[in-house]
């Protein structure tokens, strides 16, 4: 039997990083919210405790913090013509769970997209004609750099970005990274302090004519207070960030940069440990009624709404969109179809230098500590003599030195045994890594749909991911790993190692959560299922954030993005929506 | 690791500026509603439980014995360290088994299962605690049958060459055992347990954050961070703190 609730405003489902923005913007403009969250309520003294955060074992390698399979997975294949087989553990990517969501225990490297991502088919187009693109799906965003701009801008100075702005308004600033677009001011804060390994790497980079800067960072350099008033400290380094909440309020996510003013909000409301299974629609199939949802305990609730924004993360709002009959599932066989589509990743590698005489102290280290190199991302170099599109940040972040995962041994090292202990021994401290994170572009043959064989708890059909490189990307990838192998070599070493992407996406090792598309935003309802607002072209009182909004992925983490689209949409209900509720801001 | 500790649920009682939504049924259910407050609540927190050695909660003490030995020469007591054994490995491997790692309760575990590709993960129906048991009477099964012994009657160099023929997938275990697959999970979770944190049981006096230099739980590098290529000058710690503070200098 379900319960029948009283209506609100507006739910949000999810609360993580773009929920926690939307529901603070909407309850501003004095609308009843209500969040549901899946997971549990997180808060840094209890969650993320200073006795017990730094505990590899339990948050790093278990992940106590993230999406267990068991509550939703997956099923994967590289190709249309293979089983897809159930992720029985997560590995290549992390889904989050719980209040904060997988901002919780993100990174934190904040990018933002340059107008050349964004107007993407359109610029490469103009640039190198249409037949260099031929094999890709890529597609315009329909929304430019410059109207993207105010609304990173707010996301930075949200979460406090560390770092060094490279192009203020038209002029060019030492120091940063003379590739993005202009920007209307600096940082928050200033960079952090540079640990050795990323300062070797830069100057390696500039003696080859590149140009490092610091990777903007949602670790603080500084005590900060954010424009809601809410005061954060200053980063210790601690080396246990990625997969861990932080628990010296550094690292910016929901709990520390808008659930303090967010949760004293009478109009506010959250419903944790609870799942919202579909939104429901009205008979035309054109009309949310709201959502249904159900508890641990396995009570099912109808939550009436006017106003239904997923929130879910990206993969979670494709599949919820697919189990509620929100635009129709994309077909690859006819090219037909929304909601699925336009499925990619990131295509990433990596580079170890060994030393025999240096100490990099690795246990000494951040999130989104390190020095970038954009000399080879998106389309800052010429592509024309080149056989792909694209590129790749060259990144030297290392994160950790914690020792069940990270512990580099030369090549040939037996895994056990006295031979084994004396190698790591000789280089836990002394090897360099750096790694290049590429664009992924849209292929016709990666794609999500829902899963013929495999269910959930409740028997509902599992979301399928059908996903490899393309060639172009793969070409890229090797493209930048020679761009690396120049950079190992003049850092010099006893020895290097360049791991390079191949074919055959795996999932087993941790490859990066940056799982975009399946919801894409655009300009034409037949190749889009949000429009440049976030809102759904089939039923216009359902938005949809986050980065299932992007068309294809570019060679920077998403974070930046995502938080700039949740600003952007949530200005969109407010100065429009709401004048005309239930109506398209675009007509299609 | 039994996380979910009470600790959690009675939290819930305690949330009296907190409106608790109950849900009209009488199981268990920690759904909860929060408006106009953050729930925060002064000593509410979900602490690791410390392993304390003595007595084999999984492990038959054949199995146990078997463990013990596989571990030492993964991990063998030399110049740089004592050993796998010593070290509480396969006291850390008997506990992870009883708790939600063994019983893969996190996990995806409907079936069907069929044979995938490599890079589709594990798709066998056998969680770690059917494995282990599953696993070390095969191998003892095969070397009996082979040798005339079990593995902890063999010399170290033998245990050492056996060892590698099964990470290399040359041993044909009985029942279809894959013994590469077995050996990389004893590996990973060995691994596990002589890197983890010390409350986890192995690790014992962080021996091999000794060994390698990892400073442990310490949280605090802000005034090492640019003192580049330095060693860093402290002794590691571990969450429930160091020897040292309990009056056993090491
Ligand atoms: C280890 C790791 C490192 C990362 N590092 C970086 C980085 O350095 N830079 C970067 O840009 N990005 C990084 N990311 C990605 C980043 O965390 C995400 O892009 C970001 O959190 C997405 O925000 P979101 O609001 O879309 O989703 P989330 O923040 O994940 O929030 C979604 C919420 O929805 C909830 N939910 C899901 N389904 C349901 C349902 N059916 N009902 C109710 N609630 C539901 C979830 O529990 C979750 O709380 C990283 C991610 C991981 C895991
Ligand atoms: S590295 Fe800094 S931001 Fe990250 S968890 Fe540690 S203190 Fe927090």
């Amino acid at each position: 039997m379900t319960n029948i609730l009283p209506r609100k405003d507006v739910v949000i489902v999810g609360l993580g990083w773009s929920g926690a923005i939307l529901a603070n913007e909407l309850t501003d403009q004095g609308l009843d919210v209500l969040a549901i969250e899946r997971g549990p309520w997180r808060d840094t003294a209890t969650d993320f405790n200073i006795g017990y955060a730094q505990d590899e074992l339990r948050y790093g390698i278990r992940r106590d913090l993230f999406l267990q399979p068991t509550v939703e997975t997956f099923t994967i294949r590289n190709s249309p013509s293979e089983t897809a087989l159930p992720l029985r553990d997560f590995g290549s990517f992390l889904p989050g769970n719980g209040v904060g969501g997988a901002g919780v225990h993100w990174n934190g490297h904040t990018w933002r997209f340059w107008d050349s991502d964004l107007n993407i088919r359109t610029h490469l187009t103009e640039r190198y004609g249409a037949a260099k693109i031929a094999d890709l799906e890529v597609a315009d965003w329909g929304i430019t750099g410059a109207e993207l701009e105010p609304y990173y801008d707010r996301f930075e100075y949200l979460a406090g970005i560390s770092g060094k702005a490279g192009n203020i308004k038209g002029e060019l600033q030492d120091g940063g990274n003379p590739f993005e677009d202009a920007r209307s001011r600096d940082y928050p804060l200033p960079p952090m302090q540079m640990t050795y390994a990323p300062t070797l790497f830069a100057e390696a980079g500039r003696s080859l004519g590149f140009h490092p800067f610091p990777t903007p960072s949602a670790n603080l350099s500084q005590n900060y207070v954010n424009p809601l008033g809410i005061a954060m400290g200053q980063c210790t380094y601690c080396g246990f960030c990625e997969r861990f909440g932080c628990a010296n309020y550094s690292k910016a996510s929901a709990q520390t940069t808008v659930l303090p003013v967010l949760m004293k909000k009478a109009n506010f409301e959250v419903r944790t440990d609870s799942e919202v299974l579909h939104v429901n629609l009205d008979a035309s199939g054109k009309s949310a009624r709201g959502v249904t949802y159900i508890d641990t305990s396995g009570q099912e609730f109808f939550q009436p709404a006017d106003l239904v924004i997923l929130c879910a993360y990206g993969l979670h709002n494709v599949r919820l969109m697919m189990l509620s009959g929100i635009g129709k599932i994309y077909d690859p066989v006819s090219g037909e179809g929304v909601v699925g589509r336009n499925y990619c990743y990131q295509t990433n590698s990596g580079a170890q230098v060994f030393f025999d005489d240096k100490n990099f102290n690795p246990f000494i280290a951040a999130g989104a500590l390190g020095q970038t190199i954009d000399d080879f991302n998106g389309d800052a170099f010429d592509h024309g003599g080149l056989d792909f599109v694209g590129g790749a940040g060259i990144n030297c972040i290392p994160t950790n030195g914690r020792p069940i995962a990270t512990r580099p041994t030369l090549p040939g090292t037996p895994k056990w045994g006295s031979a084994w202990k004396k190698a790591t021994v000789e280089s836990y401290k002394s090897t360099l890594a750096f790694s290049s994170q590429g664009s992924s572009y849209a292929s016709r043959n990666n794609y999500l749909d829902l899963d013929p064989t495999y269910k959930d708890r409740f028997g509902r059909p599992l979301m399928r991911m059908t996903f490899d490189f393309p060639d172009n990307d793969i070409r890229m990838s090797n493209y930048v790993c020679d761009r690396m192998e120049e950079i190992a070599k003049t850092l010099g070493g006893k020895q290097h190692v360049i791991s390079r992407r191949k074919k055959g996406w795996d999932s087993v090792p941790y490859q990066s959560t940056h799982n975009t598309g399946g919801a894409i935003m655009g300009t034409n309802p037949a190749k889009s299922a949000v429009n440049r607002y976030l809102q759904s072209w089939d039923v216009p009182n359902v938005f949809v954030i986050g980065a299932s909004a992007f068309p294809q992925n570019a060679g920077k983490n998403p974070t930046g993005t995502v938080g700039a689209l949740a600003f952007l949409a949530a200005d969109a209900i407010r100065d429009q929506y709401l004048r005309n509720p239930g109506a398209p801001l675009v007509s299609a | 690791m039994s996380y979910r500790s009470s600790v959690r649920l009675n939290r819930r009682h305690f949330l009296s500026s907190v409106a608790i939504f109950l849900a009209a049924g009488t199981s268990a259910s920690f759904a909860r509603s929060i408006s106009g407050s953050l729930p925060w609540q002064a000593l509410a927190s979900d602490p690791p439980i410390q392993v304390v050695p003595g007595g084999w909660y999984f492990f038959t003490p054949q199995e146990a014995a078997t463990v013990e030995a596989i571990v030492d020469r993964i991990i063998p007591a030399d110049e740089l360290s004592i050993g796998g054994k010593e070290a509480g490995c396969a006291v850390y491997i008997d506990r992870q088994l009883t708790g939600p790692f063994g019983s893969s309760s996190r996990l995806y575990t409907k079936g069907p299962f069929l044979p995938g590709l490599p890079t589709q993960g594990y798709q066998g129906e056998a969680n770690p605690a059917q494995r282990y048991r599953a696993g070390l009477a095969a191998m003892d099964a095969f070397l009996k049958q082979r040798d005339g012994k079990s593995f902890v009657e063999l010399q170290p160099a033998e245990q050492d060459a056996f060892l590698t023929e099964m990470e290399a997938g040359k041993i044909a275990l009985p029942n279809g055992i894959k013994s590469a697959g077995f050996f990389g999970l004893v590996l990973q979770n060995t691994m596990e347990g002589f890197f983890a944190d010390p409350i986890y049981g192995g690790n014992k006096d962080m021996v091999s954050w000794r060994m390698i230099g990892f400073p442990g739980a310490r949280y605090d590098y802000r005034d090492h961070v640019t003192k580049h290529n330095e060693p860093y000058p402290q002794s590691p710690v571990s969450i429930s703190g160091r020897p040292e503070w309990l009056g056993k200098g090491i």
